[in-house]
């Protein structure tokens, strides 16, 4: 066993949260280097990027520092002041009617769940919704998007599997504009952003709705699991560079993972995070807090 | 594209600084070991694991051997690379196969992991190793997902047993009873993503596995998870009873360091890695090659093992005897380029080469589009054409291009590109006669 035993035994600590962490390490340290190397740990092991967190723990230091403090409340504070503003950085984009909805990302975050969620939201705003199916490749994506539609009561346009989505899109925001719907939710088949193709087709599938409806507020977000790692910034950057996003969805915070990586989004990409997903439920969606987030990160 | 590119990148990095400073000092080992820690950790290894392992490394790599050694640069390699594949288990991981029969596999992970998909991509493994799965749909929860594994065993042509929403254990019992009836000899049971936190649907799974005698527990993980990867092993574990684990989702950027991570919590192995959308694309995990891909060393034990499934050992003898003669055709061509489709296209064929990391190869560089167009050229020919290509004048050429929707110097440049395989293959038997085609 030898190295394995060990990290076993290692793990058993790691259950606490990371205020837990923050005060065990609060008693057990003085301000020194290896305070501020071990603050930097606890944001990396909540998946904030570790780029980002050797800024953020600097930062932190040299306030410290420079106000001559070693106070355990002020240096947490300060941390979660800075989180704060590194989220506020980016405004969350403010919603004018008619408004196009494009939702994209890779496999499996919950894309076409988030969809069902948000179409409620608006309904419950009072607004007339319609989502549009244009996951046309995975099984039965289409199926799982109208029983949402069906929950929340909204309208939902669907071709057959394998049809085109930029069609999809087309006859969603045609029948839109001639409804004088408010407001069209696209689902976009999940897709690696590695693969070229696949993002060259979610570009098509952007010219459409620009090229259809260009008096529509068109928005693109993207979806993101909770659980991801520091794949999410790359993931974040391929699809800003591709269809230039508009925010983000943070969903499935219902489990342990802290997504962390939020913070370099909104940091050095300038995108904000818009919704965030905390459930299974259609009403299991909130417009997104940075003041809760960074509560809810200690 | 490359699994692991990014964190063999650095690596790689970290060591020609190391080559270049010649004998290793205790200090320099130091300083590769931040470098190699940050990597670790940007490629998502846990943070605790990746201390541990940083602090066994060292250990060994501070020693005296390093510092006798006459290469200290490829022995901390070396270090470095057994303690990564330590780490990840040794020896491929095959799916049990219960005495007797059904063999019951239980699918499990969060949601999004890619269960359903996983199942159909299981199924048609089964198949291709003789056996008869059948498919069950147990997730009564997310809309559509039985009509998504309906779809999906439809592609891999398995029958799918369901009962719509019933309670899963149930079901589960009485597939398993079906599957002894109709001589089904592995079961494969779909579950609902649930979150391990979640107790009344981790209760769930603890019941199907009181109902039905399972072989197997595969918890399945997105590779891109983060530092929680290790709660969510630990917990499904300690639940359950993971016996094994597949990592989907392979073919992204993400390097993938959950699976270290998963490794060292629950001891259970890697058995299966996911690597793209069509249902074929499963692939066992040896721990030994994804180690040497994290360093940068290529795989070319996984690339021939893919050849070999490809290409018939027929065809291979048939291709070696061509080259021998030279009678090497436009037929044999295209043949090639089935077989490097097969193995996924040039770019996963390429992602596996020593030092192909670093070439930076796009998915467009070399596309399955190419491939099919190079095809299409060369079925638009007549088999004397095939056979004797210098008769492809002008007036063929045009015909040639017509037919194939292509133009006149696409297949100028396929006639080009031929040319000079067939000159390489020349070369190849002027030496000594016993090289073997890659594919």
């Amino acid at each position: 066993m030898g190295l394995i035993g060990k990290i076993k035994d290692a793990l058993k600590k790691t259950k606490e949260g990371v205020s837990t962490k923050m005060r065990l390490l609060f008693a057990k340290n003085k301000l020194g280097d290896e305070f501020y190397d071990e603050l930097e740990e606890i944001l990396i092991s909540s998946d904030v990027s570790v780029r980002t967190a050797e800024e953020v723990v600097e930062q932190v230091r040299e306030e410290a520092i420079g106000n001559k403090v070693k106070d355990e409340r002020f240096v947490t504070d300060l941390l979660k002041d800075i989180l704060e503003d590194t989220l506020n950085e980016a405004p969350v984009p403010a919603f004018r009617y008619p408004c196009v909805i494009m939702f994209v990302g890779v496999n499996g975050v919950g894309k076409t769940t988030t969809i069902g969620k948000v179409a409620h939201y608006f309904v419950s705003q009072n607004k007339s919704v319609t989502v549009a199916a244009a996951d046309t490749f995975r099984a039965a994506a289409s199926d799982q998007l109208s029983v949402w539609a069906e929950r929340a009561k909204v309208r939902i346009v669907k071709h057959e599997e394998g049809s085109d989505p930029s069609a999809v899109i087309f006859d969603a925001v045609s029948s839109a504009k001639a409804r004088g719907t408010d407001v069209v939710l696209v689902d976009t088949a999940g897709r690696l952003h590695v693969k070229e193709n696949l993002m060259n087709e979610l570009k098509k599938m952007d010219r459409v709705v620009g090229r259809e409806f260009p008096e529509a507020q068109f928005l693109k977000f993207l979806v993101l699991d909770a659980t991801t790692g520091q794949n999410a910034v790359s993931q974040a950057r391929v699809f800003d560079e591709a269809v230039d996003l508009d925010g983000i969805v943070l969903t499935k915070l219902d489990g342990t993972a802290k997504g962390g990586f939020v913070f370099s989004l909104c940091g050095e990409l300038g995108i904000p995070v818009v919704f965030a997903g905390v459930g299974e439920k259609t009403e299991d969606l909130e417009p997104f807090d940075a003041e809760q987030f960074v509560e809810g990160f200690f | 594209m490359a699994l692991f590119s990014s964190l063999s990148e650095r690596l790689n990095h970290i060591f020609s600084k190391l080559t270049k400073r010649g004998k290793l000092t205790e200090l320099e080992i130091r300083t590769a070991m931040r470098e190699v820690r940050i990597a670790l950790l940007e490629a998502d290894v846990n943070i605790k694991v990746a201390k541990q392992f940083i602090a066994d490394v060292s250990e060994k790599a501070v020693g005296q051997q390093v510092l006798e050694s006459l290469n200290p640069a490829q022995q901390v390699i070396k270090i470095v690379n057994d303690e990564l594949i330590a780490l990840m288990g040794s020896g491929n991981a095959k799916l049990e196969v219960s005495p007797k029969p059904p063999t019951v596999v239980l699918m499990c992970g969060l949601q999004g992991a890619g269960k359903t998909t996983l199942c159909g991509k299981l199924a048609i493994l089964l198949k291709k190793q003789g056996k008869r799965p059948l498919l069950v749909a147990c997730d009564v929860y997310r809309p559509a997902a039985i009509e998504q594994l309906k779809v999906v065993g439809g592609k891999a042509d398995v029958e799918v047993f369901e009962k719509g929403v019933q309670a899963p254990p149930k079901t589960a019992k009485q597939a398993v009873d079906y599957a002894k009836k109709m001589g089904y000899d592995t079961v494969v049971i779909d579950t609902a993503g649930r979150l391990h936190i979640d107790d009344a649907l981790m209760k769930e799974l603890e019941e199907i596995k009181k109902e039905v005698e399972v072989t197997e527990v595969l918890l399945t993980v997105d590779a891109m998870t983060g530092q929680d990867a290790v709660n969510v092993a630990e917990t499904f574990n300690e639940r359950v009873g993971v016996t094994g684990v597949i990592l989907t989702k392979l073919d992204g950027d993400t390097r993938g360091g959950a699976c270290l991570s998963i490794k060292a919590v629950t001891g259970k192995p890697i058995k299966f890695i996911g690597v793209g959308e069509k249902l074929t694309d499963l692939e066992p995990f040896y721990p030994d090659r994804m180690a040497s891909r994290i360093l940068g060393m290529g795989d070319v034990l996984s690339l021939i093992e893919k050849a070999q499934e490809a290409v018939t050992e027929q065809q291979a003898k048939e291709m070696e005897r061509k080259m021998r003669d030279a009678s090497f055709t436009l037929d044999d061509y295209l043949t090639q380029f089935e077989a490097l489709k097969k193995m996924g296209g040039a770019g996963a064929l390429m992602s596996m080469l020593p030092g192909a990391g670093k070439l930076k190869l796009k998915e467009g560089d070399l596309d399955e589009r190419k491939i099919e167009r190079t095809k299409a050229i060369i079925l638009s020919m007549t088999r004397k054409e095939r056979e004797n290509p210098q008769i492809i004048n002008a007036s063929r050429k045009r015909r040639i291009a017509a037919g194939s929707g292509t133009s006149v110097q696409e297949i100028n440049q396929l006639l080009k590109q031929f040319d000079q395989t067939k000159q390489l293959m020349k070369q190849m038997k002027g030496g000594k006669g016993k090289m073997r085609l890659p594919f």
